[in-house]
């Protein structure tokens, strides 16, 4: 059991000790050969990482469609390999072979780096996931903001796909989904707040540690706080019921209506990449992490993730897409004031309860 | 600060390196046919160049609430970021700290509920 | 020369060369929506610097702040104004010799402070988590000014609306 939970450190402390020995050998200085190690295990654990994200984005692909069609009484994808194992594969070639179609108008260094910056955010957002005991690629101490901070970069790029198309309905698309995405993030970012009172830190992997004893989703706070991030998370996400950026019977495809091949690709990658992160924060902050019996802690962590992205497409088969005065008034005059009371909650039962 | 924040700096590396990478191989490998029609700007069901001059201009008119949602949310953001610290700190500081923040989600709240009762908070 | 000492440096001249670019393009670009993008580029830039002070905190905010927040404001604004696809409106007024003047008289003086302070080396030689303290700080020490900024931006919240609505 402990050797299946130390699996992935024990890997890469004997590929540190290996490289360590190999440059070592060269005969330079102590702090130069450390330098170059750590440079090296660096580029591993943030290739490994990505490679990791591009298989989940893959699983996911799958999973969408079969859960969809579970919903819907249908077969779904069944051609391609077992199961249409294989049809996510078959998609990611088509998206390579696909040619790249720039409209005349567009400005096109500005529609070539859209999907590059909305992409290269969640990227970055990996920096801080905790995927399992000791597998955080780095511990921050400002951990949950530099997630927040780096997916706000994201709306840049929607707004660049926007204008770069020099489309009405890109327009129109990319306008709606900042808009959506900002008034979303006040009360994704207010409902962090009572997990970091009963944390004391911002520390994704304290944040976990805390959470040995009792998930904070079973405090009241803490599943009043969850509720609220889940849903707003979909939303900042653009999942159905709040597709309403891209909703197909009014603007065709949103802000990537003019996009094609691969550069539609990325910002599905980058879609795909997005839901997976505000699960895992999810799962981090709310259902212990990587904590639980038995499994390793890797799994544990995989497991929690999964079940929240599957009832992400759950709910986006089952609930119909929201208005645009709903979606608005849901966010500033419901889950706003929900988390700022739900702060002034936390505070006073962590007084009553030191006190008392 | 580089033992903790060169990761950092290594996957920012890799953020930009990511996107490249399939761009430039589906660059390679893709056709390149370009035509007039296949370039047009996409519009449902009609030629675009059938249009209009005065329509073919894309530029659409946006409402103003947008913008006032954006100074909303600028003035909620800024507030937020002050919250952070004062959590991560809250459990070593006494009831003062309390009351202090009550004051400061107080006056936050008020201009919650100016925005609310002037309508703000609603897209017509 | 240390190795991490030797990357710091590389570190800071990638960064400073990023934010000025961007604040170049954003100065000098005719398009005005490429210029807030270089705008956004000088930010980050800025934030990267903030990082390599050890002032995450203050980077952090750099980024929600000003990349998330004050950067889409003045998206939304270009998006508000018509017309802007076919405008490649010029970069100078009648005004820019005095703009020149005042910006080479700053950065003078800038210059000059800089070099003629006693820069405290060693108080810079920080450890630990500062966040904590910070927390500590703003409630006990900064009350006031704490305080005043909510009601600052409660005030800033109106005007901006009554403003908005003419």
């Amino acid at each position: 059991m402990d050797i299946l939970n130390k699996l992935f450190t024990n890997i890469y402390d004997a590929i540190n000790a290996f490289l360590n020995g190999l440059i070592g050998g060269f005969g330079l200085t102590a702090d130069a050969v450390s330098a170059i190690v750590a440079a090296v295990m660096g580029l591993l654990v943030g290739t490994a990482v990505l490679l990791f994200g591009v298989g989940v984005v893959l699983t996911l692909i799958w999973l969408e469609r079969k859960v969809a069609a579970r919903v819907q009484d249908r077969v779904g994808p069944n051609r391609v390999g077992p199961f249409g194992l294989i049809q996510p594969v078959a998609d990611t070639v088509k998206m390579f072979i696909k040619e790249d179609i720039v409209p005349t108008n567009a400005d096109g260094l500005v529609h070539l780096l859209a999907p590059v910056i909305a992409l290269a955010p969640a990227v970055l957002a990996f920096v801080v996931v905790p995927f399992g005991q000791g597998m955080a690629p780095a511990d921050l101490n400002i951990g949950v903001l530099w997630i927040i901070s780096v997916s706000s970069i994201g709306t840049i790029g929607l707004f660049m796909a926007g204008y770069g198309s020099n489309n009405k309905f890109a327009l129109l698309g990319g306008m709606r989904a900042v808009a959506q995405a900002i008034s979303y993030e006040v009360p994704q970012v207010l409902t962090i707040v009572p997990i970091i009172l009963l944390a004391g830190s911002m520390s994704l992997v304290t944040i976990v540690q805390k959470q040995s004893a009792i998930w904070y989703v079973f405090l009241p706070v803490g599943l009043i706080a969850f509720v609220v991030y889940y849903i707003s998370a979909l939303a900042e996400v653009n999942r159905t019921p709040f597709d309403l950026p891209e909703g197909e019977s009014e603007i065709v495809a949103g802000h990537h209506t003019e996009y094609s091949g691969m550069k539609f690709g990325l910002f599905y990658l980058a879609e795909y990449f997005n839901f997976f992160i505000v699960c895992t924060v999810a799962t981090t902050l709310f259902l212990g992490g990587w904590q639980g019996p038995f499994l390793p802690s890797w799994l544990w962590f995989i497991l929690k993730t999964y079940g929240l992205i599957i009832l992400g497409m759950w709910i986006r088969m089952t609930i119909p897409r929201f208005r645009v005065d709903q979606l608005m008034k849901f966010a500033w005059q419901v889950l706003v004031p929900i988390s700022l009371v739900n702060i002034i909650l936390t505070a006073l039962l962590l007084v009553f309860f030191k006190t008392g | 600060m580089l033992d903790r924040y060169g990761i950092v700096a290594i996957f920012a590396l890799l953020a930009v390196i990511f996107p490249a990478v399939p761009l430039l191989l589906s660059w390679v490998i893709r056709p390149k046919k370009p035509n007039q029609s296949k370039r047009a700007t996409y519009e449902c069901g009609l030629e675009f160049e059938d249009f209009p001059e005065e329509a073919q201009n894309v530029w659409v008119q946006f409402r103003v609430q947008y913008y006032l949602f954006a100074l909303i949310f600028v003035v909620f953001d800024v507030e937020v970021v002050y919250l952070y610290p004062w959590a991560v700190a809250y459990s070593a500081l006494g009831l003062f700290a309390l009351v202090e923040m009550i004051v400061f989600l107080g006056i936050l709240l008020l201009a919650l509920a100016y925005a609310w009762r002037n309508g703000l908070l609603e897209w017509t | 020369m240390l190795t991490s000492q030797f990357l710091t440096y590389v570190a800071f001249f990638v960064l400073a060369a990023i934010t000025l670019i961007g604040g170049f393009m954003a100065v000098t670009l005719r398009n005005i929506f490429r210029a807030a993008l270089g705008l956004v580029l000088s930010f980050m830039g800025v934030a990267g610097i903030y990082f390599l002070l050890e002032a995450e905190f203050v980077a952090i905010v750099q980024i929600i702040i000003y990349i998330g927040a004050i950067a889409v404001l003045i998206l939304f604004a270009i998006m508000l104004t018509r017309g802007l696809m076919s405008s490649a409106t010029t970069s100078l007024n009648g005004q820019w010799m005095g703009a020149a003047f005042i910006g080479v008289l700053m950065f003078a003086i800038l210059f000059f402070v800089v070099i003629t302070t006693q820069w405290p080396l060693a108080a810079a030689q920080t450890v630990g988590d500062l966040i904590p303290k910070l927390g500590a700080e703003l409630v006990t020490t900064y009350l006031l000014p704490f305080e005043a900024v909510s009601l600052l931006l409660l005030a800033a919240l109106v005007g901006a609306i009554v403003i908005a609505r003419e």
